[in-house]
């Protein structure tokens, strides 16, 4: 019984949701459509449905795509690679703990998108700058969740490993490491996204190719109903890459 | 920490007369060297201080001076950067935006926030929205924000507000979620009434989480903001940025920068004083 009432509740909120959504796009089609909204601002979402079917067969976004994937995949295995690594030796120590975690995270709270200029300026505005960029801001959380995993680990399980003879090597595989999997497997999704928007964002601020310049110039020539159609893409790429990072992460927790 | 001082005494009293100097020399190491291990801070200053030299001596002697700048010469350019016309009014104009846009991101968060988390129901159904949006990248939108809201303060305003709204809506239905039940039901079988459920009980228990919201909310409204104004802007710190990039005058450009991020580094700390301040009755 109470099970069932459970279940019609979920129905019910799920019902709400898509009705919400449904409601957003029937107003947006009742707004261009029948009450004259300027199709500069907002345009007609049967026209971006258009727009996005023949975006998406005539291949248009592929040089684009192509340019962010690789600033994304480079700028992610930096940060990773470092953020791993400079977390892991900064936690090997009670000290160093001490002196680098609060420096980072120091760093960490001043918005880094603040020195894009200073990236554009010293890198230019091709790939470097935006790999630069994307490197420098994800690699934070990384290193924070790097060294709050490895720190946090249970002494009474590093002390119990010891005891029964459990060289470094062996430690680090079995004890260190699956302890502080989680954490850091949290870092390394907070750092996958906003790697992805930091990137993005300086596309969209300063850069000559990339999906978020192409946005820019759609609405610098005011093709708007292409524009949506590239920013619904985008958007969905977005949420796609994030339903499989997610995925990753629970898979990984559960493993560790 | 005691190990340390039996071995201590156990060199001194080892050691033979003429070798005094030399231990003495030893024990200052040792002290100096616990001096350090005790105050992590001033091994963090030297590490900043290090850097700073660092790159002091690369901007002066190895690199090309268009594309970067000493510190030195950076910190004693601070004056000529605010006596640049414009730039104060640019930096009171990205003040007032940031100032705006987070009191209206903290309204809007919290009322929508309480709408949302004090009826179950609602929680249930909207959350899930509020999330799928707040996971959107917003980036993606900016150019459209341009075209709505124009080039000018409201713009910038905007984009800062839907940073910011967001962190604070989730942690301020997150703090009403996480209110334990048995208060509410105590506190309604003694015959409270809605309000005074919502000024005594609700309220004080949502404070801590409602703070941490405002935190978040500070740094998305600084991302928005600043993001909106090196996107573009007429008169904003955005259009100095590049002018400065474009003249290749790195100086001023740090200058500026140096003064955002202390702006920056300011606006949050205050926010977090005051979660610390907030939250301590608990």
């Amino acid at each position: 019984m109470a099970r069932r009432s459970e279940r019609t509740r979920q129905l019910a909120s799920r019902t709400v949701q898509i009705a919400f959504l449904l409601a957003v796009l029937l107003l947006w089609y009742l707004a261009t459509t029948f009450w004259g909204v300027n199709r500069l601002l907002l345009p007609n979402p049967v026209e971006v449905w258009e727009q996005l079917m023949e975006v998406l067969r005539s291949g248009n976004y592929l040089p684009d795509l192509r340019v962010t994937a690789t600033e994304f995949v480079v700028a992610f295995l930096l940060s990773t690679t470092t953020g791993t690594v400079v977390g892991f030796f900064a936690s090997r120590s009670r000290f160093w703990t001490r002196v680098f975690e609060p420096l980072f995270a120091g760093i960490f709270s001043i918005p880094i998108i603040l020195f894009l200029p200073l990236y554009v300026l010293f890198f230019g505005l091709g790939l470097e700058s935006k790999i630069a960029l994307g490197a420098t801001i994800s690699f934070f959380p990384i290193v924070l969740a790097t060294i709050a995993g490895f720190s946090n680990v249970d002494r009474t399980l590093i002390t119990a490993a010891r005891s029964m003879g459990a060289s470094d090597w062996l430690l680090f595989r079995y004890v260190l490491l699956p302890a502080a999997l989680p954490v850091i497997l949290g870092g390394l999704r907070i750092g996958f996204t906003i790697c992805l928007l930091s990137i993005l964002g300086s596309e969209t601020i300063a850069s000559l190719a990339g999906l978020g310049h192409h946005i820019v110039e759609l609405a610098e020539n005011m093709e708007m109903s292409r524009m949506f159609a590239y920013i619904a893409f985008v958007v969905v790429m977005v949420a796609l890459l994030n339903a499989v990072v997610s995925h990753l992460e629970a898979r990984g927790r559960r493993r560790g | 920490m005691s190990s340390a001082h039996s071995s201590e005494i156990k060199s001194a009293a080892s050691a033979p007369a003429f070798a005094a100097r030399s231990s003495e020399d030893e024990s200052r190491l040792k002290l100096a060297r616990r001096f350090f291990f005790r105050h992590p801070g001033m091994v963090r200053l030297g590490i900043v201080i290090v850097i700073f030299i660092g790159w002091e001596i690369a901007a002066r002697w190895f690199m090309d001076p268009l594309f970067i700048s000493p510190p030195s010469r950076v910190f004693s350019s601070l004056g000529s950067v605010l006596d640049t016309s414009g730039v104060p009014a640019a930096l009171r104009i990205t003040f007032f935006e940031l100032a705006v846009a987070f009191l209206i991101a903290v309204t809007v968060g919290l009322v929508i926030g309480l709408a949302i988390g004090l009826q179950p129901f609602a929680r249930r159904s909207m959350m899930p929205i509020v999330l799928l949006v707040y996971g959107l990248p917003q980036i993606t939108i900016l150019p459209l924000f341009i075209l709505f809201f124009g080039i000018g303060p409201a713009s910038k305003i905007a984009f800062g507000v839907t940073h910011g709204v967001f962190p604070i809506v989730i942690t301020v239905v997150a703090g009403i979620q996480n209110l334990k039940p048995i208060l509410l039901t105590s506190a309604r079988s003694m015959g409270a009434s809605r309000w005074q459920l919502l000024r005594h009980v609700i309220f004080p228990h949502m404070i801590p989480s409602f703070f941490a919201g405002m935190r978040l909310g500070m740094s998305g409204v600084l991302l928005g903001v600043l993001l909106a104004e090196l996107y573009v802007s007429t008169a904003g710190i955005g259009y100095f940025t590049q002018m400065f990039t474009e003249n290749f005058d790195p100086t001023k450009l740090f200058g500026l920068i140096a003064m955002l991020a202390a702006m920056a580094i300011i606006l949050n700390e205050i926010v977090r004083r005051a979660e610390v301040r907030f939250s301590r009755w608990r």
